[in-house]
């Protein structure tokens, strides 16, 4: 199997790339919510990992919360979580959300 | 309420809408394009290659305009293990053309520059407009849509839906389904500053000359993905995907595996010294002509990566997003010509013509890639490790003669994979590139 795995990979801050994007957050009006759980599926709990902004992490007594400000709105956690119910997913208000300078 | 009509409604300001809507405003048609970013591109994510032959069938003489960043005059793939990389180095002087066939291009600037072209031609743009729902008639014919602005329904004989790889319109109205995990890829990817000489001295290039790398191997892990480097101008673009199932079975961060994949040796001193000045996420959706869904229906089209239109074997995507536009506007155009309705028996003639295109001989060829790339293992793995302490022991002069050397390198390959295994995988991949 792979020499190179989780252990080795360089550490990082996610928070350090998304300090480079530019955003117009809609304050008090996140885009994605997780519903209320008890225990989260493997597919959710697997976005504390897989979300490329880091936006989901967990919390107190296991379960998964969310802080959507840094979204790129890629869709993974829609695609992986949309099935098992537990989150909603929306584009941002017409405007708001990341502004790519480059993309 | 009376809500303004118009002939067609395009949902999204990408390639594939943009392409859409120029060639219906030029046939002279009403056109209303709505995009939910705060201008074209703020939203839109690629590597970026831009392959002119789909363009330059839209807009001929682009390049006297485009924010081109360079051509193309190179291509590597490498296949990287974890300290080395096998490579397959492909460069051309006869590259250095007067209408080059492929450029390296920022999306922010390069879309921005294209929805110009758009509202030269004639159409309507409103930005910063979210379509929230498909609106039908009695008939569940499709009439219009419904955005978060006040002002109610906006109306049209056709809505093309040009709204990109999540399709939340079209998925929230029952159009299509939601994308399989496996079907679907997660790229990130960084911007890095680096002055023009730097970058020219580093790939070896000259002008606007450019260079491009894909590179597979050891850096995803065993995920069926791949990692890419392009230069522009004044930046590199380097990133890396691998399939979402992947990435959730394994607990994988996408920006770890970019951080390992940037501090590779091959790659790290390519990029020495930069300033990053962006980081982008973006799903691509790759499961090809089986993962295709429906794409026209009665006052509907769907186009671009909203129609799963991408050929991951051959990375493109875009090319394919302006084609299936433009065949869509020119398909509506021809049907407003002899006042025929959008329905959806008229609206197959969309699909025919992609039949007569590349676009759908493509994704045919390979419909059977994605199955064999997926969870393939050996390929992602086993084979560049294989591959490199092969040319290792091949290439290093050490005393050991020629034959043994021929015979460690046999004996690692059937080790590894044995006979029978090797044999399979190359079955395997012969029945799917056919």
């Amino acid at each position: 199997m792979s020499k190179t795995g989780q252990e080795d990979r360089p550490k990082v801050k996610v928070e350090e790339k998304l300090f480079h994007n530019r955003y117009l957050v809609d304050a008090g009006r996140p885009h994605i919510k997780v519903h209320p759980h008890d225990k989260p599926s493997a597919a959710l709990l697997s976005l504390t990992h897989v979300c490329p902004a880091g936006c989901y992490s967990l919390g107190d007594g296991g379960k998964v919360e969310i802080v959507a400000d840094g979204c790129m709105e890629c869709g993974t956690c829609r695609v992986l979580c949309g099935p098992t119910g537990e989150i909603e997913w929306n584009y941002p208000r017409g405007g708001f959300g990341v502004l790519y300078k480059f993309g | 309420m009376t809500a303004e009509h118009f002939d067609v409604i395009v949902v999204g300001a990408g390639p594939s809408g943009n392409a859409a809507t120029y060639t219906l405003a030029k046939a002279g048609l009403k056109v209303l394009q709505l995009e939910r970013g705060e201008y074209p591109g703020s939203k839109n994510v690629q590597g970026a290659i831009l392959y002119s032959d789909a363009l330059e069938r839209i807009i001929p003489d682009f390049r006297d305009s485009a924010p081109l960043e360079r051509h193309v005059i190179e291509q590597r793939l490498w296949m990287l293990d974890d300290s080395s990389y096998v490579g397959m180095h492909y460069r051309s002087d006869d590259f250095n053309e007067e209408r080059p066939g492929r450029y390296t291009i920022l999306r922010a600037q390069f879309d921005k520059w294209f929805s110009q072209q758009v509202r030269d031609a004639g159409a309507t743009l409103l930005c910063e407009t979210t379509v929230t729902e498909l609106v039908r008639d009695e008939g569940g014919r499709v009439i219009g849509v419904g955005t978060d602005r006040d002002g109610g329904k906006l109306l049209a004989d056709v809505v093309i839906l040009a709204e990109g790889v999540n399709g939340l319109v079209g998925r929230s109205s029952g159009l299509r389904n939601e994308l399989e995990p496996a079907s679907v890829a997660l790229a990130v990817k960084e911007m890095h500053f680096l002055p023009k000489e730097t970058i020219d001295t580093r790939f070896t290039l000259k002008g606007n000359e450019g260079v491009v790398i894909e590179a597979m191997g050891t850096i995803t892990e065993g995920m069926t993905g791949t990692a890419f480097i392009y230069t522009n101008q004044e930046s590199v673009s380097v990133g890396i995907g691998c399939l979402v199932s992947d990435l959730a079975d394994k607990g994988c961060s996408p920006y770890e595996l970019l951080e390992a994949f940037k501090n590779h040796p091959s790659v790290k001193p390519l990029l020495a010294g930069s300033e990053t000045k962006e980081y982008a996420a973006h799903l691509i959706p790759e499961g090809g002509y089986k993962a295709m869904p429906q794409l026209f229906g009665d006052g509907w089209i769907v186009v671009g990566d909203a129609g799963h239109f991408v050929n991951a074997v051959h990375r493109e995507g875009s090319n394919l997003a302006m084609t299936t536009g433009r065949i869509a506007g020119e398909t509506v155009a021809w049907l407003k010509e002899q006042a025929a309705p959008c329905s959806k028996v008229n609206l197959r003639e969309y699909t025919r013509r992609l039949e007569e295109s590349f676009v759908m001989k493509d994704m045919r060829k390979y419909k059977n890639m994605p199955s064999f790339l997926h969870r393939n293992l050996p390929l992602f793995d086993l084979y560049p490790r294989l591959l490199s302490q092969a040319a290792q022991t091949w290439f290093r002069v050490d005393g050991v003669d020629k034959r043994t050397k021929e015979k460690e390198i046999l004996t690692s390959f059937r080790k590894g994979r044995s006979l029978s295994g090797l044999f399979g995988d190359a079955f395997k991949m012969a029945r799917a590139w056919r």
